[in-house]
């Protein structure tokens, strides 16, 4: 054990000194509440009574400290909270900007929606497998990701909601469950591992493993240094996490197999987290690099979204082709890297909000009328219309998001990466995503159609209904219970759709803060940064810091 | 592997064992040691017990389900973070106080309190993935 | 001893990329396992070696100098054994319930989630 220190010793020069302000607690509190809110649930992992409802009351708390977050950070700028005293680059810092602060916010939003369906639709059986630990613990782990301002960090957050993911997947030990667990677990495992094998190059190139410390000394190398090929490491480690193309076949493979709303909450969440840090790695980090990818980037996106809109045509299952969706909008995110302008970030950033919460909503309807209808085969699905009206209704409000289509949340994002796509000389990006979006229409109109709209299964007589007999009615109060959430979410969705100039200016903020870094560097490293000079690491040659240098990187725009 | 030597010597070794991943967990601070390596010390102890004596036993001997010590040390590894809240520090900050007990001064710290998180949330995770695949073994 | 190093990593990275090939699912697990051992002497190499040196402040010292180690990596080091430790438990296991409960372990004929014949989707009503 320690002895008490003997001397006193000057610390001013390597540990913070200032007693941190409350508010820049908020930065940790996301993830702090997941993990104490998820170990509780661990250790009473057999009182089934009582975990639906703390684990909602923790995510209802996680919405209220992500809201706190978002108005701060909009308020006052980036937050920066530094564990145990160690001064910027040295000890592992959070670090928050508008960009981390909004998809924490959404991410939680759905999440909470997610516990309130997973009360009726995760029963005794799974919550004794442990839903409710792992869906908190997995909060914690995308939290954590896109809180974190340390990229080692980043991998043990990654690794974290991995874990979490996993034993959502095999919630119930289904045959089908463990097939596409093989393929999920074995596939994200080694993307988390080319991940780090970046980042170990990374760290012998610049000897830091600080984001903010890295996007300053990345903008300083020598020509020749091989930054290039880190950052092609890193684009297909998070391709994969993002399930771009063509390394996208674990998603289709596994996201039909678990419990709807495990498939919700990954559909939501998990691609996300690997395209946020696309962003924060290719955008903020490596700009120059990104610059180079920009082309190939493109065509990876175009791919990526004609291909998941063909899979989900394709498909009968219904959960499958939503799975194809996920895959299809990954696209439009990427396109917006792609162009790496100011527009075509703002584009990627509202799409990702978007797609977080309509995927999520699209998964929770398709449980309930799986629930109703008693199939998930387009082929055996039918006379929907005649049950449940008012999902019908839903159904379609979600479908033309997901399309698209005006008023919705899904036209402005849409606009603005078509619009961006025109700036950047880039026509026939913008026609990409004209086509998947007229596809798309196609896949989730045809599923309407055929569940809702006409009267039975394969086979009737157009104009006649038959009515859904060899499955109950679902339970009215069951009904109501896993409607709630979904209406939840579909009021977000009409409300981005009716009023985007919020939406619009926090994502232009997000887009701002990553192509022009200058106020997260100045906020970790400091006002004077060339206190950061201290940070003499093994290996490099570079001299004192300077905060300014990464705005000559954004002349990597799409033209 | 259930022959009368084995199954007469290994509660003892198991004892030892998990007295010995005590010791290791309290000396981790400044020497070799600590709450992971010692968390794994009374996992493989715990799994020489299974292997000796069967799974039932070994259930029985941890009392609590090996999840729940798991969630257990993970509440107790994020609280010691939290501590520094009231200190007006950086989350995770180490904090020392050095009570006299018994005429000896004793350095107890967060550091500490997070070991001891740790090291159940290993010997928690680790003993219910052995117990769990030697369980299955004798089906 | 960073080009003898560097080999080894390469040797490691070959072995591990070879195993992945297979279609059967313990020799992925295994390939995984020497890529994680790959990664993590490739981060121990990149923070530069020092031979024989521990990564300790000696008393009296307040400032580190070339005479320490590099810690950094070692710690991340064993963070990376710690996680990819848990992560080959949990695998190995995960493989071993889908072996028992699909009959087999290669790759190629787990087609429960993705059924090969699965018809296409309607056309019409």
């Amino acid at each position: 054990m320690a002895g008490k220190p003997t001397e006193p010793v000057d610390l001013t020069g390597a540990m913070v000194t200032d007693v941190p302000a409350l508010a820049d607690w908020l930065v940790v509190a996301p993830v702090v509440i997941c993990l104490l809110g998820g170990a509780f649930l661990l250790a009473q992992r057999k009182n089934t009574a009582i975990q639906g409802r703390t684990a909602v009351g923790v995510l209802a708390l996680l919405v209220v400290a992500a809201v706190g977050l978002l108005s701060h950070v909009l308020n006052s700028g980036p937050i920066v909270m530094t564990m145990g005293r160690w001064l910027p680059p040295f000890g592992i810092t959070f670090a928050v900007d508008i960009l981390g602060a909004v998809m924490v916010l959404v991410a939680a939003i759905v999440s909470f929606f997610c516990g309130l369906y997973a009360l009726t639709e995760i029963d005794t059986q799974h919550r004794r497998y442990g839903f409710f630990p792992f869906l908190v613990l997995l909060m914690a782990g995308v939290c954590g990701a896109f809180l974190t301002g340390d990229i080692f960090n980043l991998y043990v957050w990654f690794e974290v909601l991995l874990i979490a993911s996993f034993g959502l997947l095999i919630l119930g030990n289904e045959k089908a469950q463990l097939d596409g667990a093989v393929k999920y677990a074995f596939l994200n495992l080694i993307a988390t591992t080319l991940f780090l094998i970046a980042t170990a190059y990374l760290y012998g190139l610049v000897g830091t493993l600080n984001m903010a410390d890295i996007a300053v000394r990345v903008a300083e190398l020598p020509d020749g240094a091989p930054i290039n090929t880190i950052a092609a490491l890193y684009l297909l480690a998070f391709a994969m996490k993002a399930a771009a193309f063509p390394v996208f076949s674990w998603l289709p493979a596994a996201y039909h197999t678990p419990r709807i709303v495990v498939s919700a909450v990954f559909a939501g969440l998990l691609t996300k987290v690997g395209v946020y840090a696309l962003l924060r790695t290719l955008v903020m980090l490596m700009p120059a690099s990104l610059a180079v990818f920009t082309d190939i980037l493109a065509w990876i996106a175009g791919a990526t979204m004609l291909l998941g809109v063909l899979g989900a045509l394709a498909q009968s299952d219904i959960r499958r082709t939503m799975g194809y969706l996920v895959v299809s909008g990954i696209g439009s995110m990427l396109a917006g890297i792609a162009l790496a302008s100011d527009l075509g970030l703002m584009g990627a950033i509202m799409y990702a909000v978007h797609s977080m919460i309509v995927m999520t909503a699209l998964y929770m309807t398709c449980g309930l009328m799986i629930h109703q209808a008693g199939s998930h085969d387009l082929r055996r699905l039918g006379g929907l219309y005649a049950r449940d009206p008012f999902l019908s209704a839903i159904f379609l409000i979600l479908a033309f998001a997901i399309a698209g289509l005006p008023p919705f949340s899904g036209f402005w994002p849409k606009l603005t990466l078509i619009q961006a796509s025109l700036a950047g000389g880039n026509g026939w990006l913008a026609g990409a995503i004209l086509v998947t979006g007229f596809l798309t229409t196609i896949a989730v109109g045809r599923i309407w159609i055929m569940s809702f709209w006409r009267g039975g299964p394969v086979g009737t007589p157009d104009g006649e209904s038959i009515a859904i007999t060899d499955m109950p009615m679902t339970d009215p109060a069951d009904r109501r219970d896993m409607l709630f959430p979904i209406i939840g979410l579909t009021i977000l969705v009409i409300a981005l759709g009716f009023l985007p100039r919020p939406y619009l200016n926090i994502a232009a903020g997000g887009a701002g803060g990553l192509l022009y870094s200058d106020a997260y560097v100045e906020s970790v490293l400091g006002k004077d940064s060339t206190e950061a000079d201290i940070g003499e690491e093994i290996g490099t040659d570079a001299d004192g810091p300077d905060a300014n240098s990464t705005e000559e990187s954004q002349s990597g725009d799409g033209s | 592997m259930r022959t009368v030597i084995f199954r007469t010597t290994a509660p003892y070794l198991t004892s030892l064992m998990v007295l010995f991943s005590i010791f290791v967990l309290l000396r981790g601070h400044n020497e070799p040691g600590g709450g992971f390596i010692g968390g794994l010390i009374a996992a493989s102890a715990f799994a020489i017990y299974g292997i000796a004596c069967g799974v039932p036993p070994v259930r029985r001997a941890l009392v609590f389900h090996p999840m729940s010590i798991a969630g257990t040390g993970l509440f107790i590894g994020a609280s010691s973070g939290i501590i520094s809240l009231f200190s007006g520090v950086p989350f995770f900050t180490g904090l020392w106080i050095y009570p006299t007990i018994f005429g000896v001064e004793i350095a107890l710290s967060t550091p500490l309190v997070f070991d001891i998180g740790v090291y159940l949330v290993v010997l928690g995770t680790i003993a219910s993935i052995a117990l769990g695949l030697e369980e299955r073994e004798r089906l | 001893m960073e080009v003898a190093l560097a080999a080894l990593i390469g040797i490691f990275f070959v072995t591990a990329v070879y195993l992945m090939l297979s279609p059967h699912v313990i020799r992925i697990l295994l390939g995984v396992a020497v890529l994680g051992n790959a990664v993590n002497l490739l981060i121990f190499t990149s923070g530069r070696l020092t031979r024989e040196v521990p990564p300790i402040v000696p008393d009296g010292m307040i400032v580190a100098d070339p005479s320490i180690a590099n810690p950094l990596p070692q710690a991340l080091v064993l963070t990376a054994i710690v996680i990819s430790f848990s992560f080959f438990a949990f695998l190995l296991t995960l493989a071993y319930r889908a072996f028992q409960e699909l009959g087999t372990d290669d790759t190629d004929t787990m087609r429960i989630a993705e059924p090969a014949d699965e018809a296409a989707p309607p056309t019409g009503y």
